[in-house]
């Protein structure tokens, strides 16, 4: 266990134990092909994301990996394949029935409720967690409050983590870019989810940025046990951060192991060649 | 000097999250409740009630109705009338089919029909928005109004098609029918408002709440933080309906006692509600109260001041008053949004920081 001086022994992870030991295969993609009419966005993809691991997944622009998240996440349902979470296999699933399994995600465009503060933003990642009904909200003196306020605390502790305690009643518009997505991965980690999928967690920042967001996201996986996936283009984010990485092409799979591995594959290099992307 | 936030800071997260954070404030909402509850009861007459503090109560009731569903959960609705047509109507069935029951009981279980109705009339939310769902709600606006007309049944036969509230009570005091003393409806409306004004504040900053925020905000991300948008918008369409719908039995049975469903539930009414909601502020319980406030007394105010004081015709106040309305909406859509809850919160920023701004 790393001591961290910062967070956190009270912000545990609430979610029942899937039996999975750390390094078997929580994420199993299997076979996944989706299109768009005649657009063909992923073509036969397999693979899997290991408990307890950061897996990469890169590739050019329009490589398809966001859709591969979306496949995931269960916003696009593929034509073939099959997804297996946690050891459930499932076919069409909504995204936020995924929610309630345990997978949240950032988006590649910031995707936060613009006209609530930065509290009520990480606020609303731990939906999947509050369970009082209508009644004892409507009544609030009681279980409700008591709930809310347990999970008030929760939050506050995603904030000390995430060093915006200075901004957490400032309405999200108002933040800088940097800022914003910091918050997004707050109401991501709310959730306490035992998947977490970012999608250029680190796009448009500065040199500065990008290390305080490299930092958070290996102290998420390291600390709390977060399995993440994430799709970045800075390659030496990616040969930093990642335990594991998957590079599609054309909606391909093209290569597949550890940033060693991809890096010296010849399939990579010469996807990479020629190919302007936004490094 | 009223308010005074500065050196204002919480220790607990419980005392951050109230409703009234700053003493001052808190201390004013309760004089305020105390002096709506027991002084002006003392001093109602008929014309107050039914000029000013009657409309006032019913229609923040359906403001705050509203305001859920548009203001919270982003959900366009033009059938404020309709549904509470449904309320008026269900109210008068229960009253002629039940005469045993207390109005408290009517009135609820009026809100509870409306709220049924009002998933019914929200399913295509699940579907459309925006405009479009404007012009389904709508729809149901005509389509409810028509119901109430076209079928005898639900005006009980009557040859006139009115519906006419026969007289009432709780604990024993008439709250409805002719013989009503102001005090007595006054005080109902005012305890239902007051209770449900709570609840409102409770649904609104709760998990609830922010289930609608957030689809309202970006319907895509709340679906990946975990909210259904079948049960968020739903929830907020049966809640909504079920608050219009006791302002519209409370507006048939306490302030009318007799209605026709075009005339008192007409598609102005519809317009009305939205307005008071725009005006006071989308998105906020206080905004509400301030908006129904607003529509409610301007039209006294500027009919004593230009044809009381003045002296002008009555039709040419009228006509001034619809503009300046108009002009007003036109304002807060540009200007403010957030209505005036919004002005009253940056006065109050204003205040804390006078007499110093630097
Ligand atoms: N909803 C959609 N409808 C039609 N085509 C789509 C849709 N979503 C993705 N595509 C197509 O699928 C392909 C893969 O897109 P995707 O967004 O997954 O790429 P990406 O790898 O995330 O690229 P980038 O690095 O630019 O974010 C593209 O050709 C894109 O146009
Ligand atoms: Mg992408």
């Amino acid at each position: 266990m790393n001591m961290h001086t910062k967070p956190s022994q009270e912000f545990v992870m609430t979610r029942p134990d899937d039996g999975i030991k750390v390094g078997d295969p929580l994420l199993v993609v299997d076979h996944i092909s989706l299109s768009f009419g005649g657009v063909k966005a992923i073509s036969d993809i397999s693979f899997d994301v290991r408990k307890g691991e950061i897996r990469a997944i890169i590739g050019p622009n329009g490589a398809g990996k966001t859709s591969m998240l979306n496949v995931i996440n269960g916003f696009y349902h593929p034509q073939e394949g099959t997804i297996t979470f946690r050891g459930e296999k499932r076919t069409k699933m909504k995204p936020h029935v995924a929610a309630h399994q345990g997978i949240a995600r950032t988006f590649q465009n910031i995707a936060l409720f613009k006209g609530m503060s930065v509290l009520d933003n990480i606020m609303t990642g731990r939906i999947t967690l509050q369970k009082r009904n209508l009644l004892w909200q409507a009544l609030w003196r009681g279980p409700a409050e008591a709930e809310e306020l347990e999970h008030r605390r929760s939050v506050e502790h995603i904030i000390d983590f995430l060093e915006i305690e200075a901004i957490r009643k400032t309405p999200v518009g108002r933040l800088p870019y940097g800022l914003q997505k910091r918050v997004e991965l707050g109401r991501a980690l709310a959730a306490e989810p035992a998947l977490l999928l970012l999608d250029e967690p680190m796009a448009g920042m500065n040199l500065e940025e990008k290390e305080d967001m490299s930092r958070f996201i290996l102290d998420v996986n390291q600390q709390f046990g977060t399995t993440i996936a994430l799709i970045e283009h800075d390659m030496g984010v990616v040969m930093d951060l990642s335990d594991r990485v998957v590079v599609l092409d054309y909606g391909r799979k093209i290569g597949d192991g550890t940033p060693d591995e991809v890096r010296n594959n010849q399939d990579v290099i010469d996807a990479y060649l020629g190919v302007s992307h936004d490094e | 000097m009223l308010y005074r936030e500065a050196g204002d800071f919480k220790t607990t997260y419980r005392a951050d999250q109230q409703t009234f954070p700053i003493k001052s404030e808190r201390i004013l909402f309760w004089a305020f409740i105390a002096f709506a509850f027991l002084i002006v009861p003392f001093f109602i007459n008929d014309y107050w009630n039914k000029a000013v503090l009657m409309p006032l109560l019913i229609y923040s009731m359906a403001a705050l109705g509203l305001n859920i569903l548009v203001g919270y959960c982003g959900q366009v609705s033009l059938g404020t009338g309709g549904f509470m047509a449904v309320g008026a109507f269900a109210c008068y069935k229960l009253m002629t089919a039940f005469p045993g029951m207390d109005m408290f009981s009517v009135v609820i279980l009026s809100g509870f029909v409306t709220a049924a109705v009002g998933i019914i009339f929200g399913l295509p939310s699940l579907r459309i928005k925006g405009f479009y769902l404007a012009v389904a709600t709508l729809a149901a606006q005509f389509f409810l109004v028509w119901v109430f007309n076209k079928f005898a049944w639900f005006y009980n036969y009557s040859a006139s098609g009115q519906i006419t509230a026969p007289e009432r009570s709780i604990f024993g005091i008439a709250v409805t029918g002719p013989s009503t003393a102001p005090w007595a409806t006054y005080l109902f409306a005012l305890t239902i408002l007051f209770v449900f004004g709570w609840i409102a504040r409770n649904l609104t900053r709760g998990r609830l709440g922010r289930s609608w925020m957030a689809i309202r905000d970006m319907d895509i991300a709340a679906e990946i933080i975990g909210v259904s948008p079948l049960k968020a918008k739903l929830s907020a369409f049966a809640i909504s309906s079920f608050y219009i719908g006791i302002a519209g039995a409370m507006f048939f049975a306490n302030y009318l006692g007799a209605a026709e469903v075009g005339e008192a539930f007409g598609i102005d009414k519809s317009f009305l509600v939205l307005f008071m909601v725009i005006i006071g502020g989308l998105g906020s319980i206080l905004g509400s109260f301030l908006g129904a406030a607003f529509l409610v007394l301007l039209p006294v105010l500027l009919k004593n001041l230009m044809v009381g004081y003045l002296g002008w015709a009555t039709d040419l106040a009228a006509h001034i008053q619809i503009m300046l309305v108009g002009g007003l909406i036109v304002f807060f859509l540009i200007a403010e949004p957030h209505g005036l809850a919004q002005l009253w919160r940056i006065t109050k920023e204003k205040l804390r920081i006078w007499p110093f701004p630097y």
